[in-house]
């Protein structure tokens, strides 16, 4: 029972990051831009994040770092695509790339040095219930967050006139923007909040995942919290459950090299890989299916003519 | 409150789709300075030890090929993908793939020597960096399946395999435990260029001869242009009878192939063996290349000794100055940004609007009309 429990606690923690950083991008692409930077806004929300914790000694702080750094660099990708409209698939890799060589120069005085952990909530008598007490009241704080997070984007998005004006920008920004909605402030409001995502999503594998800093350490989760989007068909309770079958498949294949399942390491590694593969096959086939739910204007520069 | 307004110009400028790629490694420049300084280095001598010293001998001009034939290699057959606004971004996963076909006759048949070695050598890398290829371009001509994430996922998935490989089945037995494979006999190698000059291989050759050929392709020949209007227009495309499934397949197994030639070409000549990790990240490197090179085949090749140079200035300032060779990412990756953002000056005019200053409504309107 200890076990199960242990495994359950461990596919929480594998899926929080996922869920935080596809739950901002969904809110970026729904807005109608495509943010390709998801893995290179994680790793240096994972940098300022053990960064600040590891030098003030307060995980708090680092989580706060997190999400400013996360925020910051995606300002950037911001001001390039919707101020200068410049091509979004390319603006986001090089915001990938350039969050992988800028972190790992930030980070050179990291390697090897103890973090700090984010303490687990802990409520007397009921994080003490026999299995469902931890599974329920004794996780880290972002894996409520999380859910909360998951959540209120439902609501938003669905249930308020902002949510719909976003969404409809999404759809066509020409006629929003014939409908007099500031498409571009609305964008750069979805971006900074995908980019706060995204480097808290960082913050949680430095600061609760692995409290160390490691280079690479986000390993493709970025690129997998696109995938999840793209599965989720842009919505979000599809984003948890995927996200949630994505840590399972994460920590699976970690047990399986544990017990010493006679594959090869490497090959339940690229497992995770292979199954972002096959879902996203799985979910584009049925053509109607995506045509309906992707944005109409995903990807497209705007410039407002007047 | 100031605020940027971009104003359509009436036709592509082409005094900027000359001077962008000069203005944005100009700024890189600057940038690079506030960063060095930030990090307590004098800017001038930085600089100097960056750009200027890594190629101020012979023996590290070599170096340098050494270092852009890879870059231009992929970067050509990526250009390619990109004017068909196809996303092929797996490039360092083909790549790894092309490296490993290649080497399975040095590896698993060392005693099959002679003239047939190095030639099959390199066809194998380019099948093998193709058939990796492939694999997006089938899922996305069949299933629809987004390129973009299937080719990078794929990337992973090969530095998985090759890891596998080289500590497992190829692992040299002779090695001492170390994860590489035997060393490639001397009919497996590729030559270098001038032996007494330095170490510079034919690789560099298959880059400029690659770079020529597509750019012949992509100026004067039909496929070239079916490359060009599927990428602006797919309607276009279409109505002039240009398959676009076609296409996809096309320039995924074209950029595969080149990435696995490139591959092959670098373990043969520049490692001699395999081993865990080949690669600083050309796959990626070449997407900046790319479009440095303005997609561009010749100036590909300029753009790809400009990124070679980053990475030999990266080693230069880690020796000499104590800073991390990652700063060459850095360098990479705000090149890259500049060079987009520079490029926007081609299509539109730039107007910076103050808080107070009145709209200009009429003017740029007769501008249009006219």
């Amino acid at each position: 029972m200890d076990i199960t429990v242990n495994i359950l606690l461990t596919i929480a923690t594998a899926a929080t990051p996922l869920l935080i950083a596809a739950i901002g991008e969904l809110v970026v692409e729904r807005s109608g831009v495509l943010n390709l930077g998801v893995e290179g806004m994680m790793i240096m929300g994972a940098v300022g994040g053990f960064g600040a914790g590891y030098l003030t000694g307060s995980p708090w702080i680092g989580l706060l770092a997190a999400i400013i750094v996360g925020a910051l660099f995606s300002l950037l990708f911001a001001v390039m695509t919707l101020s200068l409209a410049t091509n979004q698939v390319a603006t986001g890799l090089s915001l990938t790339l350039l969050g992988l060589g800028l972190s790992g120069m930030i980070g050179t005085s990291f390697v090897g040095q103890p973090g700090v952990r984010l303490p687990n909530l802990d409520i007397p008598g009921l994080s003490s219930i026999p299995v469902v007490g931890k599974l329920i009241f004794g996780q880290d704080p972002l894996f409520y967050l999380s859910i909360a997070l998951t959540a209120a984007v439902m609501w938003f998005l669905f249930k308020t006139r902002t949510g719909l004006t976003l969404r409809s920008i999404g759809d066509s920004h020409s006629s929003a923007h014939a409908l007099g909605i500031k498409v571009i402030r609305y964008r750069y409001l979805a971006v900074i909040f995908g980019g706060a995502c995204a480097g808290l999503a960082g913050g949680h594998l430095s600061l609760v995942y692995t409290p160390q800093w490691v280079e690479n350490m986000s390993a493709g989760r970025g690129w997998i919290a696109l995938a999840l989007v793209v599965f989720a068909s842009w919505r979000p309770w599809r984003v948890l459950a995927g996200a949630y079958i994505f840590g399972a498949v994460w920590i699976g294949q970690l047990h399986a090299q544990a017990f010493g399942i006679p594959v090869p390491s490497q090959f339940l590694s690229s497992l995770p890989y292979l199954a972002t593969i096959v879902v996203l096959v799985l979910i584009s086939r049925n053509k109607r299916l995506t045509m309906m739910n992707t944005p109409a204007s995903l990807g497209q520069p705007f410039v407002p003519d007047r | 409150m100031m605020r940027l307004e971009l104003v359509k110009r009436p036709q592509r400028s082409a005094l900027f789709s000359v001077l962008s790629p000069f203005i944005a490694f100009a700024l890189t420049v600057i940038a690079g300075a506030i960063m060095f300084a930030l990090l307590g280095v004098n800017p001038f001598n930085a600089f100097n030890v960056y750009f200027i010293q890594p190629v101020s001998e012979v023996w590290q001009l070599h170096e340098l090929a050494i270092k852009a034939a890879p870059l231009i290699l992929i970067a050509v057959g990526l250009s390619v993908c990109y004017k068909a606004n196809i996303w092929n971004i797996g490039a360092e996963g083909q790549f790894i793939l092309g490296s490993i076909f290649g080497s399975i006759i040095p590896v698993l048949f060392p005693d099959f020597e002679g003239p047939l070695v190095l030639p099959l050598m390199l066809l194998l890398g380019m099948v093998g960096g193709a058939l990796y290829a492939s694999i997006p371009a089938l899922l996305k001509t069949r299933f629809s399946t987004n390129e973009i994430l299937t080719s990078l996922m794929l990337v992973y998935v090969a530095q998985l395999f090759l890891d596998w490989l080289v500590r497992g089945p190829w692992r040299d037995p002779q090695g001492h435990g170390f994860p590489q494979t035997i060393q490639f006999s001397d009919s497996a190698t590729l030559p270098q260029l001038m032996p007494d000059a330095g170490r510079a291989n034919w690789g560099f050759v298959f880059a400029l001869v690659a770079a020529v050929g597509i750019w012949l392709m992509m100026s004067r020949m039909l496929k070239g242009f079916e490359v060009r209007v599927l990428g602006s227009s797919p309607r276009a495309g279409r109505f002039a009878g240009f398959g676009f499934n076609k296409m996809v397949f096309f320039t995924f197994l074209l950029s595969g192939a080149l990435a696995g030639l490139a591959g092959i070409s670098e373990v043969s000549g520049a490692i001699g063996q395999l081993q865990p990790v080949i690669s600083p990240g050309y796959g990626f490197t070449a997407i900046i290349v790319a479009f440095l090179g303005r997609l561009n085949p010749l100036g590909i090749v300029a753009a790809g000794l400009v990124l070679a140079l980053t990475y030999l200035g990266g080693e230069a300032v880690q020796t000499a100055l104590g800073i991390s060779d990652k700063v060459a990412r850095v360098f990479q990756g705000m090149l890259l940004f500049f060079v987009l953002g520079c490029d926007t000056l081609i299509h539109y005019r730039i107007r910076l609007i103050g808080f107070a200053a009145p709209k200009l409504e009429a003017a740029p309107k007769l501008e249009e009309a006219r």
